[in-house]
């Protein structure tokens, strides 16, 4: 194993505890062993009753399975949240100046200051989009940005999520679930509020209605289906924001507008907020196999009668290789300076990167470009040297296919484990909100790594999550 | 309200009864072999029953020979016997997960419990269930169910779908027992009015949780025509063809009400026609047209008013 590294702890200063932690001391340290298992055993039972058994960030896997919950709250103070959701906003935006300027002139690449081959050649890059301009130009509505705390304030971007990022039906459940076992301790601190979201949420999709529909827009989810991972999160948001949830089947063209079949006949769609690929959206336009699409809705979404939530396309501002420029777009966009890092990113498809990565494997994180849920990769100080020689192997057969990082410190949370408390790496995902406004509820979904000294926080490589606190003033 | 979701819940209704006559078949069944004997002996009933199910074929292809343990397996476990209870309780909850934000919690809830407890019990050795638990833990789930919807869902659209799935299924499903019992477990005309005859017809009220309903509403002696009358034609009886097809039809209102005139109400005339007729009648004239070809009319037609419902609602008028 690699050397310890030495990671903020969110809870303690050496022996002290740090402000917004205080008063959840007493309550950890005065809370009986048996009172704490039996709480435990409620929360499981609350979860598995509800149903929310799915697989965050399409990780596969048993899908009753439950991601286990974490009681101990992770906190934040009002003045680093405020910094913090600065940062994500700027970020949100950049990356949607971004999309409108790809999908129009290309002004940051004639300006050189992203090569043209890392977008027209993206493969989520959709021509079929080029020169639409969706309502109020926002392409990305509901941008999940990863992020991993190092420092006071130090906060690193993991990567962007500007498709369909899920998991926020965890963040309104851990508080639920929370505010119902112990009530006491949200009497006592001045916590705020996220079950604004599903109304935030139908809010900023009704904001970009096209210019067509003059009454109050109708919204709808489309689910990909009940057998989809994250169908529980897609009928318990529509359920919250008082919308139908569809599917494919349940929609058709007619003319300039999208419909939905109902019991007294066709209702007019003006807003999908779609938790499908972009693929799959339309069979005429798409993959012709696909049988979870609407023929005909890219008509209609380029004439403008209906409104896409992503819009098409937007994957092309949250893959791996673009992440590197979002810094580049901050400035050229919005000239301001970014105020959430980027992680540096060693690029194996470039000479230079790829030697000086192969040189230190030991140290670094290695990821698949197209990888997710923590799967094919590599964490240097954490693995033997069998692993590492086997990694090195894979790398060598296909350099293109992987990026490497440096291992960062990521904090640590307090976090409840068999023998008491201690402390767990953790990251965070927090959900901003584009439409007529940019808006950001205060938390979000935190992920704990379980197992002791794990850097991997995905549910499928034991990972947890935990309820995320704003102080308030 | 989508089509989709309407036809979700409209099939829920279906197989949560679908479900309990199931099981009902099985307790029928089960009493009916208690007695010594017609000629082929129990075997003969239970083939009856399947036929009454439509799905004599597969069990037989599937089995062969007929038992006891057999039979449980096939009406209660069987995942590839559409009827059986652990199937229809499966596809009902699937409907419902489908459909989810259109359930209360409550609902929904006992749905789910009532899926997850099939499962503990498909785990169970078989030699530690008998067919009177197996009969109760249906019954138990699916009124549980049932008492959630009435007590917590809105009386929107939704609750018109689920309630006339329920209806239409249990209109069906009395007419099939009562014709099994007429038409083809009594072996021979002789029989009719014989000490078998009767306790057949005590063992079909029975496994109708009607035994002591008939008793409070016509007293003496149990005869043929008033336990016919009792399944078909009196408005108590909470599992005669006309309470269940009123119901169905003042469901059908309902949604004629809510839709107004633009909406097509085909269903509901069919249904409100068919409601007439079996108005019209009573018992001696079911008897004198011959008991067996009025249930197959009644069948008939409560299929059509099933097969209407989708065309006016469920199609989504696309």
């Amino acid at each position: 194993m690699g050397e310890v590294m030495s990671s903020y702890n969110e809870m303690y200063e050496g022996d002290r505890v740090r402000d917004p932690y205080a008063r959840l001391r007493d309550w950890v340290e005065t809370m009986p062993d048996d009172f704490r298992q039996m709480k435990q055993a409620e929360a499981e039972a609350l979860f598995r009753r509800i149903g929310i058994t799915f697989a965050v960030y399409g990780e596969g896997g048993d899908p009753d399975r439950l991601i286990p919950f974490d009681m101990m709250p992770r906190v934040f103070e009002q003045a680093e949240w405020r910094r913090l959701e600065r940062g994500i906003k700027q970020r949100a935006r950049a990356l949607n100046a971004f999309l409108r300027d790809v999908y129009g002139r290309g002004e940051i690449i004639r300006a050189g200051r992203i090569p043209a081959r890392l977008v027209y050649q993206n493969e989520a890059y959709e021509k079929a989009v080029v020169g639409v301009v969706p309502p109020r130009g926002v392409y990305s509505h509901i941008i999940g940005i990863d992020l991993v705390r190092t420092g006071k304030d130090e906060f690193y971007v993991l990567e962007d999520n500007c498709r369909t990022p899920s998991g926020v039906s965890y963040m309104l459940e851990n508080r639920e679930i929370m505010m119902r076992m112990f009530p006491q301790l949200f009497r006592g601190n001045r916590i705020e509020p996220v079950d604004q979201y599903p109304e935030l949420l139908r809010r900023t999709l009704e904001s970009v209605a096209p210019a067509k529909c003059s009454d109050r827009p109708t919204c709808v989810i489309l689910t990909p289906g009940h057998f989809n991972s994250a169908y529980y999160e897609h009928s318990f948001l529509a359920n919250l924001m008082g919308v139908e949830l569809v599917e494919g089947q349940d929609l058709f063209v007619d003319g300039e507008f999208v419909y939905m079949r109902t019991t007294t006949g066709p209702r007019r769609v003006d807003v999908i907020y779609r938790r499908i690929d972009d693929p799959f959206l339309d069979p005429l336009c798409f993959r012709p196999d696909s049988m979870l699409g609407i023929p005909g809705l890219m008509d209609v979404y380029r004439s403008g009668g209906v409104s896409i939530c992503s819009a098409p396309g937007a994957g092309v501002a949250d893959d791996k290789a673009v992440y590197t420029f979002v810094p580049e777009m901050v400035r050229f966009y919005l000239g301001e300076e970014p105020i959430l890092k980027n992680v540096q990113t060693w690029t194996l498809w470039r000479d230079d990167d790829y030697r000086y990565v192969m040189e230190h494997l030991p140290e670094l994180v290695v990821k698949e470009v197209h990888g997710s849920g923590g799967y094919g990769m590599l964490v240097g100080p954490k693995s033997t040297k069998a692993e590492i020689a086997a990694f090195r192997a894979k790398i060598e057969a296909n350099p293109s296919n992987y990026i490497a990082q440096p291992t960062l410190a990521l904090s640590t949370c307090p976090t409840f484990v068999e023998e008491g408390i201690a402390p767990r790496h953790v990251d965070l995902r927090p959900y901003c909100l584009c439409g007529d406004r940019i808006e950001l509820v205060p938390g979000g979904l935190t992920r704990v790594a379980l197992r002791e000294g794990s850097l991997v926080v995905n549910s499928s490589q034991g990972g947890g999550v935990k309820d995320t606190w704003v102080l308030s003033e | 309200m989508l089509s989709r979701t309407a036809s979700n819940l409209f099939w829920m209704g279906r197989h949560l009864e679908r479900a309990e006559t199931a099981a009902r078949l099985l307790d029928v069944g089960q009493r009916i072999t208690l007695l010594p004997n017609t000629e082929a002996g129990y075997q003969n009933e239970w083939n009856s029953l399947l036929q009454a199910s439509g799905t004599a074929q597969i069990f037989a292809q599937k089995y062969g020979e007929i038992t006891q343990e057999k039979i449980e397996e096939f009406i209660f476990f069987d995942r590839q016997n559409p009827s059986s209870v652990a199937c229809c309780l499966e596809k009902a909850r699937e409907a419902g997960r489908i459909v989810r934000t259109a359930l209360t919690s409550q609902v929904w809830d006992a749905l789910n419990m009532a899926y997850q407890d099939l499962r503990k019990i498909e785990r169970q050795p078989r030699a530690t269930l008998d067919t009177g638990l197996l009969t109760d833990f249906t019954t138990g789930h699916t009124s549980t169910v049932r008492g959630a919807i009435n007590a917590t869902q809105l009386r929107n659209d939704g609750w018109h779908f689920m309630n006339l799935g329920y209806g239409l299924e249990r209109a069906d499903a009395t007419a099939r027992l009562l014709d099994v019992k007429y038409f083809v477990l009594l072996p021979r005309i002789e029989f009719v009015g014989s000490g078998l005859d009767t306790y057949q017809w005590q063992v079909i009220l029975r496994a109708l949780s009607a035994h002591r309903s008939y008793h409070w509403a016509y007293g003496g002696d149990i005869t043929a025509e008033k336990v016919a009358d009792f399944l078909i034609l009196n408005g108590e009886s909470p599992r005669s063809l006309i309470t269940s097809l009123y119901e169905s039809v003042w469901h059908l209102d309902g949604l004629v009400r809510r839709y107004g005139d633009t909406t097509p109400a085909t269903a509901r005339d069919k249904g409100r026609e068919v409601l007439t007729a079996l108005q019209g009648r009573d018992i001696e004239m079911i008897f004198d047209e011959g008991l067996h070809e009025f249930l197959s009319w009644f069948i008939r037609e409560v299929s059509e008013i099933s097969n209407l419902v989708h065309q006016d609602y469920l199609l989504g008028g696309a």
